[in-house]
């Protein structure tokens, strides 16, 4: 959903697992619907590892867990890998992630998030590392993440560091502009280039 | 620099845009009816139309069902997605080709096979296994849903430039060590995230060696170690295979296209961001143990112990093996199977059911395994047919479906039960891939075919 970015503080919820991909943040049978629904799409997140198959959430898993909540995602390293479904960011974003954290994205999922206001945000091992222990010791410990000055800081621990975003995507996510509006104002451009490149 | 990665790339930028990506020309978008259907629905609500439909190619293949096509799909909502995108393809004025047209098939094997893809272009397609069309030698990288609207609107993605990467293999692969092992052992070697945020080129005397098809196999798994796309310069081979094709250029324009294909290489200066180099000779047979392409080993070898994956990453490697019922540090050859599946885009073209019906000749699918052999489009199953390779599959007790994605993905029936073992020429081993609790084992259409003939994992050079 389009919202304007800025500054962004709350708890977390925990996953600490590695390589975690786009067919466990929605499997395959969900991507059949013909409309985005970011609802449904949400309540279906991680479908497989929060729910039995009768439907009954599995007690163990983190969004079951009534101890964590938050609008931040804290992934182990190369999150999204695998399939370029877009419904992954659909369903992340429909359950009410504003950002992400892992060392390590994807690339095509780190495109989707962005492109759906989803703020993937790439910390080192260590700060990663640091953050899950915050986490363990205190479920409600906050994050803050600054979009203006591309910092984020873990407040428990004072910790913070600088993460990478391009000053055209900022000013995109700071001013909720996608790159279709963008692009749509780029007409001649992309006629000059056609008729050069015949 | 001087890379063929920067010659293709740097002849499509339109626009750099200052501290942003590139605004970069794409002369072929395909699509599929997963990841349109909100592209499409993204044009209405803004009112526009697609800028260039003519470049524009669309078809069903996920959940087109792998028979009785000439029927209604019984899935509604199936149905529903596949008659969307005909309803989509008409009200914006794309071309399609719909179930049952003998041009349909999966979209990564229609494009090469119809000379849709070719050297020097730029190709997305909402979907990762777009790599594929990289074989021809052109640019090629799957996008999302919201990229595909982009496209549709702009006939331009934004982009960062990727890093480039070129992998050599140097040397003659040994006896049934065929592409699809050669891109497992790649990802055994770079795990999924080796490659991520890299553009690789595949070179070396083994890459060369490569037909079409294995090209095509090899480029399609580049993904699986998180590159951006991969793809091979084109030679006489691309040529051979690309001459006569339905869409290639013919007569005068053919010649001015080789003409420009042929300078289409990395200059003996080209300077790469990373490079490596592997031997043919250390590939061997290759399995995968776990739940991602990464996660792979000769099949001779024995699943990494505990220690030697260490602390690191112990969480995931523990939570992979109890989902595929294994041990660390055991071996898999001789292990019952249950399901085989030949096809996806990945392994669904004719020299796979080349390789598989070499080792099922003269030989009966064992009793406990269910094999699908899905050719990966009509034409596929049309060559099968020709070279009478539908009678040997026949006399050996296999049949053959009609085309699709099938059980790569299992978004139409075919799903492999919970805790089955299933041999599988696809891409991917995730969980639940294949059907919900499926234990999926990567491998090459050999490896599957001496598992179908066996049912056990079985080397095929012992065969």
């Amino acid at each position: 959903m389009k919202q304007k970015f800025n500054i962004i503080e709350s708890s977390c919820i925990p996953l600490p697992l590695e390589n975690v991909d786009t067919d466990q943040i929605i499997p395959a049978r969900f991507l059949k619907a013909t409309t985005r629904d970011e609802a449904f799409f949400g309540e279906n997140l991680f479908r497989d590892w929060r729910y039995r198959p009768d439907g009954t959430p599995i007690e163990g898993f983190v969004l079951n867990d009534p101890r964590y909540s938050g609008d931040i995602l804290v992934a182990g390293k190369n999150f999204g890998s695998g399939s370029s479904r877009e419904h992954a960011a659909w369903a992340i974003a429909g359950y009410g992630f504003k950002v992400v954290i892992s060392s390590f994205f994807a690339d095509i999922h780190k495109n989707n998030e962005l492109n759906n206001f989803v703020l993937p945000v790439t910390v080192s091992e260590d700060f990663l590392a640091e953050l899950f222990e915050t986490i363990a010791a205190d479920p409600k410990a906050k994050v803050r993440v600054d979009v203006p000055a591309q910092t984020v800081t873990n407040l428990t621990t004072g910790r913070s560091e600088s993460f990478e975003l391009n000053g055209y995507k900022k000013y995109c996510l700071m001013n909720a502009l996608d790159d279709i509006d963008y692009l749509l104002e780029q007409k001649s451009k992309i006629e000059q280039y056609e008729k050069k490149s015949v | 620099m001087n890379t063929l990665f920067d010659k293709i790339w740097d002849s499509h930028v339109v626009d750099l845009i200052k501290d942003g990506p590139t605004q970069l020309y794409i002369d072929r978008l395909y699509c599929h009816e997963v990841t349109s259907p909100q592209a499409f629905e993204g044009l209405r609500r803004r009112g526009i139309r697609c800028l260039r439909p003519e470049k524009i190619y669309c078809m069903p293949d996920h959940n087109t069902p792998t028979h009785d096509q000439d029927k209604p799909i019984e899935d509604p909502v199936s149905k529903k997605q596949v008659d969307t995108l005909a309803a989509n393809t008409a009200e914006f004025g794309l071309t399609h080709f719909g179930m049952m047209d003998p041009r349909n098939g999966i979209i990564h094997v229609v494009g090469p096979e119809r000379g849709l893809s070719l050297p020097g272009m730029t190709i997305v397609c909402g979907d990762s296994h777009t790599s594929t069309h990289g074989a021809v030698g052109a640019l090629a990288f799957g996008i999302g849903t919201s990229e595909v609207e982009m496209v549709m609107a702009s006939q331009c993605i934004l982009q960062q430039k990727p890093k480039s990467m070129r992998i050599r293999v140097e040397g003659k692969l040994g006896p049934c060590v065929t592409a699809k092992d050669v891109a497992l052992f790649l990802m055994e070697k770079l795990t999924t995230s080796g490659a991520t945020g890299y553009f690789v080129e595949y070179a070396g005397s083994a890459v060369r060696s490569l037909t079409m098809e294995g090209r095509l196999t090899l480029c399609n798994l580049s993904i699986e170690m998180g590159a951006r796309g991969g793809f091979i310069a084109p030679d006489e081979t691309t040529f051979a295979y690309l001459k006569g094709r339905e869409n290639a250029p013919k007569g005068e324009d053919w010649d001015k296209a080789v003409e420009y294909w042929k300078t289409l290489k990395s200059g003996d200066d080209a300077v790469f961001d990373k490079e490596l180099v592997f031997d043919a000779a250390e590939i061997q047979p290759m399995i995968t143990y776990g739940t991602n392409p990464g996660m792979g080993m000769a099949i001779t070898g024995s699943i990494p112990t505990l220690e030697s994956v260490g602390e690191e990453g112990g969480e995931s490697f523990r939570k992979s093996l109890k989902y595929m019922g294994f041990k660390p540090g055991e071996k898999l050859l001789g292990k019952k199977i249950d399901y085989v599946f030949l096809g996806a885009c990945t392994n669904g073209r004719i020299e796979d059911f080349r390789a598989f019906a070499s080792i099922a000749k003269g030989r009966r699918k064992a009793d406990n395994v269910t094999a699908w052999l899905v050719p990966g489009s009509w034409e596929v199953l049309r060559q099968i047919r020709e070279e009478g390779l539908d009678k040997v599959l026949e006399a050996a007790g296999f049949a053959i479906r009609q085309p699709g994605c099938s059980a790569c993905l299992a978004m139409n029936d075919d799903k492999i039960p919970a805790g089955k073992y299933s041999v599988s020429t696809s891409n991917r081993n995730f969980e639940g891939r294949q059907g919900p609790g499926a234990r999926t084992i990567l491998a090459s259409p050999l490896v599957a075919a001496a598992a179908a003939v066996t049912g056990v994992i079985t080397d095929p050079r012992t065969l």
